[in-house]
């Protein structure tokens, strides 16, 4: 596997003027035919053993998704955030990850969490209603999902500030130096903290990536309500640069966001994603998207689709057998099972416990509240004994 | 400087909250300093004065104009495992970073179930009478108070200052420190730096009385020991405690002075309705009602925007509105 071609000297041609004067805006390696293309910056090798394993990560990750999705309609989930057509920019982020980089996730990442190891089953916590986030985030360097729109940019841009302190950035050895990724979408675009993130990260030299996935829809407003120039040249408004990249091509995903990283952790600052996508089920299971949008996009976007163009390219390819979808099947199912047998026994939070995780050293005034519920709680037992 | 040498000295509150951030960065090297201006200006009040040049840029932090970023980027650097003491420049800027702090500062340590640490200080310069323009002058401590997950304190003289900024920066929680911008160069006290501080999350009894208790804190702590200076001499003791802790409260010295004087008056610069003061009035009578003479009054600021600086000082808490709700607790 060959490294992208580096960020150093052609920095300003790859981000720069060559986007801005209408070059090859959107990073391409496979089109949505599942045909291989070559970009002049951006390209690499894969091997068909990573090929496979990208297919295997989008299979599963849908395949959470549609569970999820289908345990929400069931009762068993109050919510669920869809994530059905972003596989590839999930799969492709996360992939490009080191163990030692973090990840800043917004609540929508279940393939970027699939990808640092975390199972599954933990994010359906917080979409149960038995918890807000269940992982420790040091375990897998993945933070708690974050619900206000944009606001982990800022905690991510705090960390990457963090790691530049402790002397982990342009060390020299790829093995220590770390980056963070910030996740967020098209909508959090507009936010105060992203922007403000923005400009913390150029000021400081941080070492993060920005990674938005223009999944062209917040809720029911489209694109246009959002930004009137692409996304990616913000980037250069802020002082660093921007990319669009296919966000339903895994390969060029991977490819540009690993770029991204290793800049960021050779020192030489943040950078900014947009990866071009299209968010094909609702915003969650409480909208409905028929109601703002017309089904021809999504038609025209299905065609798009991140998992079959790298079938097609799969077998058209000889890369892969009939065991390989068979095996695969029976893991989804497999993975299906335990979710929908591990939400089912999720246990429910205790009411007294809530009180034990507001502080490190809880206060008195609380305990007493604690304490005072729970002779309010005992007396019921004692009338019915 | 008396007999024990170096050990003492008269300083302001500006200069013990200075010499406190000082001593707490040499205790740790994980402590960053973060605001608008605290580098080599030394922040717009010179609390930071001196600090950038001795301990680096790195750790003492000119930030971009931006309150929310000042603060969520501070939870970036806690999750990272620093500990980091911001300034917000005034009282009134503190909104743009309300978001943070109420729905990230408070609420990590909750989501997390206790396995994420937010060990922050937001230092807010806080409270009026210095003629300043519109939001430079206010008082959000009741908004902060309110929230879970936030502990909330307010010095109120120079040795606290010295003491308790280093207590809330070595507090594994996050800590909302409001100082009383008014008090930054005015009175100077002794400060024996080899004295045993109390307890951060502490209240004290400042001036001991029989016949009312007076509650306040930050800049009315001063007002209220006036006040019972001139009470003396109308032959009315007036104990006086300074609350410190507004978030936990620290409500026993509170109780037994109540149950001893059964008259309470409390005084903040902070609006009345839903203040301190309210949530005061609520537990003492929940907990002394037998005790109490008089319901608790409470002399603060009037519902209307903090007014044009002329005319502040009619607006603010003083010597006379204090000792006038005093005379009322008689009147039941």
């Amino acid at each position: 596997m060959n490294d992208p071609a580096g960020f150093g000297p052609d920095l300003a041609e790859v981000f720069g003027p060559s986007q801005s004067d209408g070059g090859p805006e959107l990073v391409q390696l496979l089109t949505p035919e599942g045909e291989r293309v070559h970009h002049p910056e951006f390209d690499m090798e894969f091997s068909a053993e990573q090929l496979l394993g990208f297919y295997r990560d989008m299979v599963l990750t849908r395949r959470i998704d549609v569970e999820a999705t289908a345990l929400q309609r069931h009762g068993e989930l109050g919510i669920w955030a869809q994530l059905l057509g972003q596989e590839a920019a999930q799969i492709g982020a996360g992939r490009a990850l080191k163990p030692q980089d973090y990840v800043f996730p917004t609540y929508r990442e279940h393939g970027v969490a699939w990808c640092r190891g975390l199972d599954p089953l933990k994010l359906l916590g917080l979409f149960r209603g038995v918890d807000q986030g269940s992982w420790d985030p040091t375990e897998a360097n993945f933070g708690l999902y974050t619900i206000v729109i944009g606001a982990q940019t800022l905690h991510a841009t705090g960390y990457a500030m963090g790691v530049q302190r402790d002397g982990l950035v342009g060390t020299g050895d790829p093995d220590r130096d770390m980056a963070v990724i910030a996740h967020f979408g098209d909508g959090a675009s507009s936010q105060g903290d992203v922007n403000e993130s923005f400009i913390f990260a150029a000021s400081y030299n941080a070492p993060v990536v920005f990674f938005c996935q223009n999944n062209q829809w917040a809720i029911s407003e489209p694109i246009e309500r959002q930004t009137r120039i692409p996304l990616y040249q913000r980037a250069l408004g802020f002082g660093f640069p921007g990319i669009r990249v296919d966000g339903n091509d895994v390969m060029a995903t991977y490819a540009v966001t690993q770029a991204a990283l290793k800049r960021a952790r050779e020192g030489n600052g943040p950078s900014f994603i947009e990866a071009y996508t299209y968010r094909m089920g609702a915003h969650t299971t409480t909208d409905d998207p028929t109601r703002y949008r017309l089904n021809d996009d999504l038609e025209r976007w299905k065609l798009r689709d991140p998992i079959e163009r790298l079938k097609v390219y799969l077998r058209r390819n000889g890369l892969v057998d009939q065991k390989f979808f068979d095996d695969l099947d029976a893991e989804a199912k497999e993975l299906g099972h335990h979710l929908r047998e591990g939400c089912k026994s999720l246990p429910d939070p205790k009411p007294l416990d809530q009180f034990g995780y507001v502080f490190q050293e809880i206060t008195e005034e609380l305990a007493a509240q604690r304490d005072g519920f729970a002779a309010y709680l005992e007396s019921f037992e004692e009338v019915q004994s | 400087m008396s007999e024990a040498g170096m050990s003492t000295q008269k300083i302001t509150l500006a200069k013990g909250l200075n010499m406190g951030l000082r001593k707490a960065m040499e205790a740790d090297d994980k402590v960053l300093i973060a605001g608008e201006d605290v580098g080599k200006l030394g922040g717009v009040f010179r609390i930071t004065d001196g600090l950038q040049k001795d301990f680096g840029e790195d750790r003492v932090i000119d930030s971009p104009l931006a309150e929310s970023g000042i603060v969520g980027t501070a939870v970036g650097m806690a999750l990272r495992g620093y500990r980091p003491v911001v300034e917000i420049q005034f009282d009134g800027f503190v909104y743009p970073a309300y978001d943070q702090i109420v729905c990230q500062v408070a609420k990590f340590t909750y989501r997390s179930q206790g396995k994420v640490k937010m060990p922050m200080v937001i230092r807010i310069p806080f409270g009026g009478g210095i003629g300043a323009v519109e939001h430079h002058s206010e008082s959000p401590e009741a908004q902060f108070a309110h929230t879970p997950g936030l502990k909330v304190v307010a010095c109120s003289n120079p040795v606290d200052g010295y003491w308790m900024i280093q207590q809330a920066i070595a507090h594994d929680d996050p800590v909302i420190f409001l100082e009383p911008k008014r008090q930054y160069h005015a009175d100077k006290a002794e400060l024996d730096e080899s004295a045993t501080p109390e307890p951060l999350f502490s209240s004290r009894v400042v001036r001991k009385g029989e016949d009312v208790t007076v509650l306040a804190y930050g800049p009315t702590v001063k007002t209220a020991l006036k006040c019972a200076e001139a009470a003396e001499q109308e032959g009315r003791s007036l104990e006086v405690i300074d609350l410190r802790t507004l978030s936990p409260l620290d409500m026993r010295p509170v109780y037994e002075s109540v149950r001893r004087t059964g008259r309470v008056v409390v005084t903040h610069e902070a609006h009345v309705n839903l203040g301190m003061g309210s949530e005061l009035a609520a537990r003492i009578t929940e907990e002394c009602f037998y005790s109490l003479e008089a319901p608790v009054l409470r002399v603060g600021a009037f519902d209307h925007p903090y007014p044009p600086s002329r005319i502040e000082e009619e607006y603010l808490p003083d010597l006379d509105r204090v000792l006038d709700a005093v005379d009322r607790t008689f009147a039941f």
